[in-house]
């Protein structure tokens, strides 16, 4: 047993290591990476014989091959094709000619610039696109303007004569044109690269690339024959297997393990009790699968603050806890005095909230395969994780080492949605192979996976609107009660805002609403959850009870959903325009026996989208079923056309189970659901047409992968409402719930 | 015991218990990774093969069952990747993460194999069983119509 692990030690290192990581990710707010010197010194050193690498982003072969380094990671969102063709439109690449590969995490060179995660190589909250935006252009022109100085020199004449296509430079006068890659063969990168400012680029007229629908997913024809390679299938010369029964919360201990029996199992070579679960090591996944499910574990949950948490009684709990005088309420956003308002107020409106836990579900269970040096002082992983840095440090954390000596090799993912920002895998893939000191490769089985979620935290909100003696909205109040994310997923930046949660919060501020007394707050509960970003963060739920909560208003004043929107968006008219369109895509005034019509709108990262569900409600079991779900959109410039359809259908499939049959309950602080038998997410029949309008503007790209998400849940609740008359107030709004609704 | 069978019109043979599921044989033993493991339990499809042309999930499906029978995964549908399915599903940039697609092709080649021109209705009633985080569901119908058309 002195390979046991103290118990806390992993988790306490992870955290302070982490936070370094962001820290020094947030001061890095530059273009600097693309502009280096120091960079192409080394660079220039190697391109004579392999091609000219002309900034830290673009190789170009002497074969004409363009090699564009894709920083975030592939989970199906696109940004393999959608990166490079970004940098490539700048540089003038030929497209059939560009080799997309990742780039390794290093936020020195491949940082984002994004507002929210200024400097951080991170693939999450939909960042990816609006993040790489402007220093992706930078790049691409920047090493175009490079290949053109070279052949201006090289040919004596003007740069200003010279243009470029589909990979070649191009000077009309002299009918003369070579290719990148001969321009390769003799170009020399000057010790300081040109800079290039915004003004440089190309306008959206002369994209050639950018917005175009015939341009497919490079990853897509590699995901069709099995060829497409995700950290599960890596294999590595002498590994060895492990399953793991994982701990049922943080801080369990396993107090009794059946190891003996266990051995007896053909191909069974160990059994490992650590903090975080019991591992079985093996020859054969086989025999670890075998094994872990002949594990007979007693845990001593007595030093565990989950223990105790049960999410019915919990729910009881925090709506108390809404309403205590003593509780610590953090401010979230305000403007003018609602509390003012409300008391002046003609007519006061109030109801609660609530919704569960929910699982991510990504269909590739959490796996990893770690090889830790023989001395433990460095390590290889072969993983798909959303954050490379932040693998890179929590690994060295485990293992006493520093990031750099935490090599990652990134894979596809089969699936985010956030729960791969936690490397708990690599982690735990890590402290097993120092432990054996061989390569271990782990895969958690599904019953694990679910048994380690880190879910989106479940919610109590309580409400009140106030409306003067016209009926017109003077005062708004949203209070929030649940476990905080960025506590637990984002420590440093928690701690450097005094506790507020980014996470947590999104969707409860309604920047696109004019209501002049607004006031949302926060009461922080901390029940040792381990909750987490989940597809749509905060604002999945925060918008289901903001736009739910606005058509109770709307019923009390007896006026028109769609009309009301619009009247609070009246100095917005982006807002505006979604509004109306999804109203006229969908005819939302025409009467459709024993349907309801519902409408939302989400302002989320940016992204203005409005939604409307079709339903009918089956008042038998209370079960119910959406015919039609229409949205629109205004995300500004669009990359790819064609998959931003794909994400919004993506996204609405994802929010349909969210609202409807996704709960991950807890008891006596363990997750009680198992496999897809009790944790029920969408199938092929569940799915309504979807109808999707996308209103393309000059302005920058925001993210895609998670629009689609807030407007789903609110939707549906209020075409419930208009059909029924009953308000469901708890996600998921499960046929159970209906039904007792409707009484 | 060593289990026989042919897998992709190849024989192969393998030392492992009769109860070994066909999946960790097919993934690890013989490193034909394009097949998924989702669930272990039959509940998502991702691990769909064919055997003797019926799809079947191969976390269920034991060795001792296969012993003498023709398995083919997504490597041996097509040896030029140009099955009409594999063809539509790009036309139809169908796959997002991708991990359930090559489970959700073999179940739709089970389907035109045996009818050519399935009803929306035959092709959800087929497809149920296999589930797509992802939410490409809509793709997977467009596609398994367009290679029906022959499109």
């Amino acid at each position: 047993m002195n390979e046991h692990i103290k118990q806390g030690s992993l988790q306490e290192s992870s955290l302070t290591i982490s936070r370094r990581s962001f820290m020094q990710g947030a001061g890095g707010l530059t273009f600097a990476f693309a502009l280096s010197g120091t960079l192409l010194g080394r660079a220039s050193d190697a391109f004579a014989a392999e091609g000219a690498k002309l900034n830290a982003w673009v190789t170009i072969g002497t074969d004409d091959t363009v090699t564009i380094l894709c920083p975030t990671s592939e989970m199906g969102q696109g940004v393999l094709t959608a990166l490079p063709m970004i940098l490539a439109e700048e540089l003038d690449a030929d497209w059939s000619k560009v080799k997309q590969e990742f780039a390794p995490g290093d936020p020195k060179l491949y940082g984002g610039a994004h507002k929210m995660f200024p400097g951080a190589q991170v693939t999450l909250a939909s960042v990816s696109v609006p993040a790489y935006w402007i220093p992706l252009r930078l790049a691409g022109a920047q090493a175009r303007r490079v290949l053109i100085d070279n052949v201006a020199g090289e040919w004596k004449v003007p740069a200003g004569e010279l243009t470029t296509d589909k990979s070649k430079v191009i000077h009309a006068k002299s009918k003369r044109s070579i290719s990148y890659g001969d321009v390769a063969k003799f170009a020399k990168v000057p010790a300081e690269l040109p800079t290039i400012a915004e003004s440089d680029l190309k306008k959206r007229a002369d994209f050639k690339l950018i917005g175009r629908n015939d341009i497919g997913r490079v990853d897509v024809p590699s995901k069709v024959n099995g060829t497409a390679k995700y950290g599960i299938d890596v294999q590595v010369p002498g590994m060895v297997y492990a399953s793991l029964l994982h701990a049922p919360m943080d801080g369990a201990k396993a107090e009794s393990v059946n190891t003996d029996e266990v051995m007896k199992i053909k191909g069974v070579t160990r059994v490992i009790p650590l903090p975080f679960g019991v591992a079985v090591i093996g020859d054969t996944v086989e025999a670890t699968r075998l094994g872990r499910f002949a594990l007979k574990v007693k845990w001593d949950n007595s030093a565990s603050k989950a223990a105790p948490f049960d999410s019915e009684k919990a729910f009881a709990e925090y709506a108390r806890k809404a309403k205590d005088p003593a509780a610590e309420v953090k401010e979230a956003f305000k403007t003018g005095e609602a509390e003012k308002a409300l008391a002046g107020a003609k007519r006061i409106l109030a109801a609660t909230y609530s919704s569960e836990h929910t699982y991510h579900a990504q269909m590739e269970p959490m796996n990893a395969v770690a090889k830790v040096a023989d001395d433990g002082q460095s390590v290889e992983l072969w993983v798909g994780t959303q954050v490379q840095p932040l693998a890179a440090a929590v690994v060295a954390g485990a293992l006493k080492i520093t990031p750099d000596k935490v090599k990652i090799n990134l894979q596809l993912l089969g699936g985010g949605f956030g729960r791969r920002i936690w490397p708990d895998a690599p982690v735990q893939a890590a402290v097993l192979s120092n432990i054996l000191k061989k390569p271990v490769k782990l895969m958690l089985t599904r019953e694990d996976d679910i048994a380690a979620a880190r879910p989106r935290p479940m919610t109590y909100h309580s409400l009140q609107a106030g409306l003067d003696e016209t009926g017109n909205l003077v005062g708004w109040h949203h209070r929030l009660v649940a476990e905080n994310v960025d506590a637990v997923a984002a420590p440093p930046r928690f701690q450097a805002t005094g506790g507020r949660d980014y996470i947590g919060w999104v969707g409860m501020n309604q920047d696109f609403y004019d209501i002049p007394n607004f006031k949302a707050d926060a009461i922080r509960e901390q029940r040792g959850m381990r909750v987490h970003a989940w597809r749509g963060i905060g604002a999945g739920y925060n918008k289901f009870v903001t736009e739910s909560f606005l058509d109770e208003i709307v019923a009390a004043k007896g006026a028109d959903p769609v009309a009301m929107r619009l009247e609070l968006t009246t100095n917005h008219p982006r807002a505006q325009a979604v509004i109306k369109a999804v109203a006229e895509m969908s005819d939302f005034k025409k009467k459709r026996p024993g349907r309801g019509m519902g409408i939302a709108f989400s302002d989320y990262h940016d992204t203005l989208t409005a939604g409307v569900a079709e339903v009918s409600v089956d008042k038998a079991t209370g079960k119910i079923k959406v015919h039609n779900y229409w949205i629109a959109i205004d995300g500004g410039l669009i990359i790819q056309p064609d998959n931003v359809n794909a994400q919004l259908e993506s996204a609405i499939v994802y929010a349909l189970s969210g609202a409807l049959t996704e709960e991950l309950t807890m008891k006596d602080g363990a997750v009680q659901q198992s496999n897809f038998n009790d944790y029920h997410v969408m199938r092929m029949s569940d799915i309504p047409p979807i109808h999707m309008k996308v209103i393309v503007t000059d302005n920058p790209p925001t993210g895609m992968g998670e629009v689609g998400i807030p407007c789903v849940a609110p939707a549906i609740g209020n075409a419930v409402a208009q059909l029924t008359g009953k308000r469901v107030r708890h996600l998921p709004m499960s046929a159970e719930r209906v039904k007792k609704a409707l009484g | 015991m060593p289990v026989g069978f042919t897998i992709n019109g190849k024989t192969a043979s393998v030392d492992v218990d009769n109860d070994t599921p066909l999946l960790w044989v097919v993934r690890e033993h013989l490193k034909l990774t394009g097949t998924k493991f989702g669930c272990g339990s039959g509940l998502c499809g991702a691990c769909t093969v064919h055997v003797d042309g019926k799809a079947v999930r191969s976390c269920q499906t034991t060795m001792g069952a296969v012993a003498g029978k023709a398995v083919t995964t997504i490597e041996g549908l097509s040896p030029t990747s140009s099955h009409p399915l594999q063809k539509a599903w790009v036309a139809e940039q169908v796959p997002q993460c991708g991990y359930c697609q090559s489970g959700q092709i073999m179940q739709a080649a089970e389907l035109l194999a045996k009818n050519k021109k399935p009803t929306r209705d035959q092709i959800v009633a087929h497809m149920d069983g296999n589930i797509c985080r992802c939410g490409t569901y809509p793709r997977i119908v467009r596609a398994i119509e367009r290679a029906a058309r022959g499109a």
